[in-house]
């Protein structure tokens, strides 16, 4: 996995309008994210020009003018805004696959569904929960284009004259920044699993499928 | 004597491999394997030289992908075929069982880990894919994983986790007629909202529960998902052992009577704390529908859809806007009466022999209206051989239903069977979510009955009316 420390971009804010109103797309689930068509593959790149496939192309294949990352400048968005429980529905890690080879290393959002949460983590990706109000407050410069910096190890957003302080779980945080392998780090614990394993048989015998 | 705790807490605690501070080690008794998610995760094996630690706790099956026709034609689609190979070549290589396509045992993983008795009570089981919540109805700590997680377990069998929180669900009383586990489910997602059981695990309680088959806990367990729980529970009572007893996977012998005396152990001790608990009256409930693009999205067939100003949320307001309009529908109208395209009874949802058998008991002697296009696809080859055995197939055949064979199909419609454009479908399944069942198709989630209700009626109607 590659380290992360800071990256600085366009952002890209998913919307809703309604009337004039406009507001944060909610509950953006993983069939938009990357429709099902898509999960043939058995490979993990190549999936970011289907990212929001249904969202960003019409039947016929073109691109939907009005969909924010077929604009200028959001095509080279790296960071993506949008509303509450972000990532809900399946567990497919194409999901991330998709968002990641799109070129997006962060998301910021209101709330995420916890198995995308951890699936962002595990391949390269910040997902930053944010105070609902502070994420309104960036739409608009985010409409303009105006370049966002995120910086993970001071756990700070940059924008020109404001800055605004995220949490993220330390464990998390040091995967990122060193860029580790999970199961690197879980077989070093290895005698732990053997001792354990050894115990749970004599105990639980019913635990080894017969 | 030590303070009172819930399964949840019981099965945490007995499978935790290394304790850290925030996270911990737990580890997996079985691991359930489908085509989609898994076969980058065994390519991350070969590229790092990792191997499967326990290949024996690992069952895998196709089923997410594959045609519901006639088997002996073949796959039909080259980038499916190439996954599901991809599958039996893995399990091959590293020595995991694989249920063959050709097998009558194939089916739904959700649905296939039961009838093995692959899935007991008290174990942890993992799949890479989101429903894994449904083996929670035995009793089993079981949750959705992502590839990287199925990567881990298979080379650790562990998984990195931090303890969630308890929350409790608790039915009281007894369901009407015509109301079942589907409309318990999709009570609590309406109740609760998608997002309302994250960082929880869910714990089924109360009579209805208790009174509910296995099969109808595993609906309710399934639907965990949707309101956003990364497991859902049900104490084991003797109706698990039941089911279980004699299930080709379950222990045998000495080894079952001292499995059922640990299992007795396993449910929630009297005064166990929840961190949070709400409480749902069944006798209260009517047979529900979902109106919009969300399973939180639930009326009773009796209500109407919503009217945007009774929102005074904006972001709520848009949302809905939205939905409404993807789904074509006339705020404030009522439900009852909308016209359908498709019907499709299936999933792990409601793929399993009860679901087909309330699906078809009100079938007889009617006909499926001509507008209608009509399909059940059971959940495994054994619930279609059980079905058979039953005649339940000529009573769907009879009233013009297309009887399949078993997969994932129009659940998530990455085989052949989707709707077209803008197709209305009275569905079993779980996800009403834009395009899920295929691009600008039109889901609404109901039980089997509500269904097959709809089938005969050519529009979403209640079946408390037909039943007459
Ligand atoms: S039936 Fe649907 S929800 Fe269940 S495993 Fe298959 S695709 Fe997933």
């Amino acid at each position: 996995m590659e380290k992360f420390s800071s990256v600085k971009g366009i952002s890209a804010p998913l919307i809703n309008k309604s009337g004039n109103q406009l507001s944060l797309m909610m509950n953006v689930d993983t069939d938009m994210i990357i429709p099902k068509q898509f999960l043939k593959t058995i490979k993990r790149s190549g999936l970011g020009k289907n990212l929001f496939d249904e969202m960003r192309y019409d039947s016929g294949g073109k691109e939907i003018d009005s969909f924010i990352l077929n604009k200028e400048p959001f095509r080279k968005a790296k960071i993506l805004i949008a509303g509450k429980n972000f990532g809900c529905g399946s567990s497919r890690e194409h999901a991330p696959w998709s968002i990641l080879d799109f070129g997006i290393k962060v998301i910021i959002a209101p709330s995420f569904a916890d198995i995308f949460f951890n699936n962002s983590f595990k391949n390269g990706i910040l997902p930053i929960k944010l105070d609902e109000k502070i994420i309104n407050s960036l739409i608009d410069v985010s409409m303009k284009g105006e370049e966002l910096e995120v910086d993970l190890i001071d756990q700070v957003i940059t924008l020109h004259d404001r800055k605004i302080e995220f949490d993220v779980d330390p464990i998390n945080k040091d995967c990122l920044v060193k860029g580790l392998d999970d199961i690197g780090s879980t077989l070093e614990k290895v005698s732990f699993i053997d001792e354990f394993e050894g115990e749970l048989f004599d105990k639980r015998p019913w635990d080894i499928p017969s | 004597m030590s303070e009172p705790k819930t399964i949840y807490d019981k099965i945490w605690e007995s499978h935790l491999a290394y304790e850290d501070e925030g996270d911990c080690l737990l580890y997996i008794d079985r691991h359930l394997i489908h085509e989609v998610t898994s076969p980058q995760a065994f390519e991350g094996l070969r590229m790092s030289n990792r191997t499967v630690r326990r290949p024996q706790n690992a069952l895998a099956v196709a089923d997410h992908n594959i045609p519901t026709t006639d088997r002996a034609l073949g796959i039909g689609d080259e980038e499916s075929e190439i996954q599901i190979q991809t599958l039996e070549d893995n399990c091959k290589e590293f020595g995991i069982e694989y249920i063959k396509t050709s097998d009558k045992r194939q089916g739904i993983v959700h649905i296939i880990g039961p009838e093995q008795g692959f899935t007991l009570p008290g174990l942890t089981i993992v799949c890479g894919d989101s429903h894994t919540s449904t083996h929670g109805a035995f009793g089993a700590l079981a949750h959705g994983i992502g590839t990287s997680e199925v990567e881990h377990v298979l080379a650790t069998q562990t998984l990195i986790q931090k303890k969630a929180k308890n929350f409790q669900v608790k039915i009281n009383g007894k369901c009407n007629d015509n109301v079942t586990a589907k409309d318990l489910a999709l009570s609590v997602i309406g109740a609760i909202g998608t997002a309302g059981g994250t960082g929880y695990v869910i714990e089924y309680t109360g009579e209805a529960v208790e009174s509910l088959s296995i099969e109808g806990r595993m609906t309710l367990c399934n639907l965990t998902i949707e309101a956003g729980a990364r497991a859902g529970l049900v104490s084991p009572d003797q109706k698990t052992f039941e089911y279980l007893k004699d299930r080709p996977m379950s222990p045998k012998g000495d080894e079952w009577d001292s499995a059922v005396e640990y299992w007795k152990t396993l449910a929630s001790d009297k005064g166990a704390k929840y961190d949070k608990t709400i409480e749902i009256d069944a006798g209260n409930l009517t047979p529900l529908v979902t109106w919009g693009t969300s399973p939180e999205d639930v009326i009773s067939i009796d209500g109407n859809i919503p009217n945007l100003e009774d929102i005074k949320d904006d972001s709520k307001r848009s949302a809905v806007k939205r939905s409404l309009d993807y789904m074509n529908l006339i705020p404030g109208s009522p439900i009852k009466g909308v016209p359908i395209d498709r019907v499709f009874i299936g999933s792990c949802t409601n793929g399993r022999i009860e679901d087909l058998r309330e699906a078809a008991s009100i079938l007889p002697g009617k006909k499926v209206s001509e507008r209608v296009s009509a399909m059940v696809v059971p959940g495994s080859g054994l619930v279609k051989e059980q079905a058979e055995e039953e005649g339940l197939d000529k009573i769907f055949i009879e009233a013009g239903f297309e009887w399949r064979e078993p997969g994932c199909s129009m659940c998530l419609a990455m085989n052949a069977d989707k709707l077209s454009p803008k197709e209305r479908c009275a569905s079993t399944s779980n996800r009403n979510f834009e395009g899920r069942q295929g691009r600008e198709g039109r889901t609404h989630l109901v039980s089997p009955k509500m269904a097959a209700a709809a089938a005969l009626a050519g529009c979403l109607t209640d079946v408390r009316e037909m039943v007459l």
